[in-house]
């Protein structure tokens, strides 16, 4: 019990130095499973938050708009695979984590729950929620598991492009004809709580962020992301004219941030409960792609192992 | 073995070398765009992340190609036309990509059939067109053969795959071969803007690149344990704007935008 | 039916540049090395990375284990005559 209590010690003192956690090394299984909750959910988050907007590829209105949405959407995908790849380093394998997705086990971010109905959204989604993802992210380029921040660095990276073509979709929309106004101011109102919510609960309601934070897990509290995101999207609102859906945000100049409302948390955990508008659509979806693709993936691994023998055979 | 032409039967009137030029870069185009459409309906719904990840590089690819032809025939045109005009303003009648192209992506196997075909034809065609007496058609082809090689490869290996895979496999894909064969023959019809572009070292004839293909398509078919059907009745009608229904659905989905909000800029 | 419906992971290596020598990048699932190849590329050089790509299955690699990393590695932390900043040679030298 005495040497336990000693290691757990000495991690702590090597995660608080700085230093990174790869797969191997002694990790208190505390960690491992934190660890693997939160890159599970990321690369979840990613592959799920595909969908809501492939929902708008093929209706993208210009080829341009067309070929830079599939592009993202393509990147989602690879993030979810370096994430998936990283997540795997730990022992659990993909299909295990695929399994917890499609049985509810594993949560993904509850954002991906509410529909893109206009093509506004498109922009709103890249705008505010890669814009909040992005946030996060950055922050977790530093977190202590190895392969975990060396996704993020190469994730990181490649998202920069994802909120500026959102913002850019924005910004047309908003210097545009009236309806296009409309549809953006429209987007906005839609996304604004819920990409403010994104972040998590409140750092009083929020269990598990101080273990994460004392383990380097999580190098800052949900409360002090969300505040920044809010201060940095604020400006970009006003800027192309549109209007942020909450009475009560100003600026507090004695904080030098911006005060804002309070967030409808009921909602929050209803969504989180699985009562979200896309909740059961998007793990469907999921399923249904997975199960539809099982024979096309027993098949290659079927030839992979007929190619094999006869190598082995000729070889012979 | 040739196929015997569809139910079709339309006159062909005289045409420019310019006309005959636009049009011809016009179906390339439509053909790259209608594909990638329809590939791009797999983004999130593929077998496995890494495949869904290989089905978005194509669709990326052939709406990247077709929008620099579409870029190529606004230029031919001269009059203001732009590419999204090509892509969002015509109606089924004035599209003239192959019938293939816009049906259904089916299952895996299915998609896999059509692009088999597909491929291996735009292969030997884009060969030959890096080589075009058109110098922004032949340069369009020198970047388009690289993807289009890879294409080629990929598709043909993957039905390589799955005709030896399992016994399940290899029953879905001869089905896929066999439901999608009649959408074939259509490929290699002559008409007389291709004869025009051919004349002229534009263009090069299909027809004159089915052995080609024959040859390739049936190391591929054996090596997947596979057998193409002998039927030869095809239908036709792409080429000259006579389309399956499923044009109609593909271009109200993807023209929704532009046409619901005529002034909107994008 | 779902009797084996999970690819093999691959690792993956990618040379960036000429003169630069292969690089881990991550991992991916795959049936067979062909099919691994053209997953490196769709998925790890989406942006122009890589002029060479390396698949090696992850089950054919052997590794250090973290318990010998002092008896492996900790060896070499004192022959600091190894490093050319243990010798002292007068300025006046120069460079060498």
């Amino acid at each position: 019990m005495g040497e336990e209590y000693s290691l757990e010690d000495r991690f702590q003192q090597y995660v608080e130095a700085e230093n990174k956690v790869e797969p191997k090394d002694w990790m208190p299984e505390k960690y491992r499973q934190t660890v693997i909750r939160q890159m599970s959910q990321h690369a979840h988050s990613e592959v799920i938050g595909m969908q809501p907007e492939a929902n708008w590829i093929t209706r993208a209105p210009s080829l341009r708009s067309k070929l830079i949405l599939l592009a993202k959407v393509q990147d989602e995908a690879g993030h979810g695979l370096y994430l998936y790849s990283a997540t795997e380093t730990l022992g659990i394998t993909r299909d295990e984590l695929i399994n917890q997705l499609q049985t509810g086990k594993a949560k993904y971010s509850s954002i991906f729950n509410y529909p893109t109905v206009t093509w506004a959204d498109m922009g709103a989604v890249g705008w505010l929620v890669d814009g909040a993802a992005i946030q996060n992210q950055v922050m977790l380029c530093r977190t202590s598991y190895g392969p975990y921040a060396r996704a993020m660095v190469k994730i990181c990276k490649e998202e920069s492009f994802h909120q500026r073509q959102g913002y850019e979709i924005m910004m047309r929309l908003a210097a545009g004809t009236k309806e296009q106004k409309a549809m953006a101011q429209d987007a906005l109102n839609r996304w604004w709580w819920p990409s403010l919510m994104m972040f998590g609960p409140s750092d009083d309601n929020s269990p598990n962020s101080a273990q994460s934070m004392k383990w380097r897990i999580k190098r800052k509290s949900n409360d002090t992301l969300r505040q920044e995101f809010v201060d940095k999207t604020v400006p970009q609102a006003e800027f192309i004219g549109l209007t942020i859906p909450d009475p009560d945000l100003k600026w507090n100049e004695e904080r030098k941030s911006y005060d804002f409302g309070e967030m409808n948390w009921d909602e929050f955990y209803a969504v989180v409960k699985g009562n979200g508008p896309c909740n059961k659509q998007r793990i469907i979806n999921h399923i249904k792609a997975h199960e539809e693709g099982a024979w096309v993936r027993e098949a290659a691994n079927a030839y992979a192992k007929k190619q094999q023998a006869r190598k082995k055979q000729s070889a012979a | 073995m040739s196929f015997k032409g569809g139910w079709l039967n339309i006159t062909e009137q005289k045409i420019s070398e310019k006309e005959a030029l636009l049009q011809y870069v016009l179906r390339l185009a439509d053909d790259a765009l209608i594909l990638g459409q329809r590939l791009s309906e797999w983004c999130s719904k593929g077998p496995v992340l890494e495949q869904d990840i290989a089905m978005s590089n194509m669709a990326l690819d052939h709406i990247g190609r077709a929008r620099l032809l579409y870029q190529m025939a606004a230029e031919i045109k001269g009059d203001g036309t732009t590419e999204d005009d090509f892509a969002y303003k015509r109606d089924t009648n004035e599209f003239k990509n192959f019938l293939l192209l816009e049906q259904p992506n089916g299952h895996w196997g299915d998609t896999i059939a059509k692009l088999v075909f597909y491929d291996t034809l735009n292969y030997f065609l884009f060969e030959k067109l890096t080589e075009s007496a058109n110098e922004n058609l032949a340069g369009i082809a020198q970047k388009a053969i690289k993807e289009i090689t890879y294409h080629a490869q990929w598709s043909a290996e993957w039905m390589i795959r799955l005709g030896d895979g399992t016994e399940e496999s290899k029953q879905k894909m001869q089905k896929s071969i066999d439901d999608i064969w009649m959408w074939v023959g259509e490929m290699f019809e002559t008409d007389q803007v291709e004869e025009m572009m051919a004349v002229a070292s534009i263009g090069y004839k299909t027809a004159d690149l089915k052995d080609a293909w024959q040859s390739k398509i049936n190391q591929v078919m054996e090596m997947a344990t596979l057998t193409l059907p002998t039927d030869t009745w095809a239908q036709t009608g792409g080429r000259k704007g006579v389309h399956s229904e499923h044009l109609g659905y593909i271009l109200a989905e993807m023209q929704f935008l532009p046409r619901a909000y005529p002034d909107a800029k994008w | 039916m779902a009797e084996k419906s999970d690819f093999k992971i691959w690792e993956v290596f990618i040379r960036s540049k000429n003169g630069l020598s292969h690089k881990h990048v991550g991992s991916l699932h795959a049936p067979d090395a062909d099919m691994a190849i053209s997953n490196a590329r769709d998925v790890y050089c989406r942006r122009s990375e890589g002029v060479s790509i390396w698949v090696v299955p992850s089950e054919q690699i052997t590794a250090t284990s973290p318990d010998e990393k002092e008896p492996l590695f900790t060896p070499s932390d004192d022959k600091i005559y190894r490093h050319p900043t243990f010798y002292e040679i007068p300025d006046e030298v120069g460079h060498m």
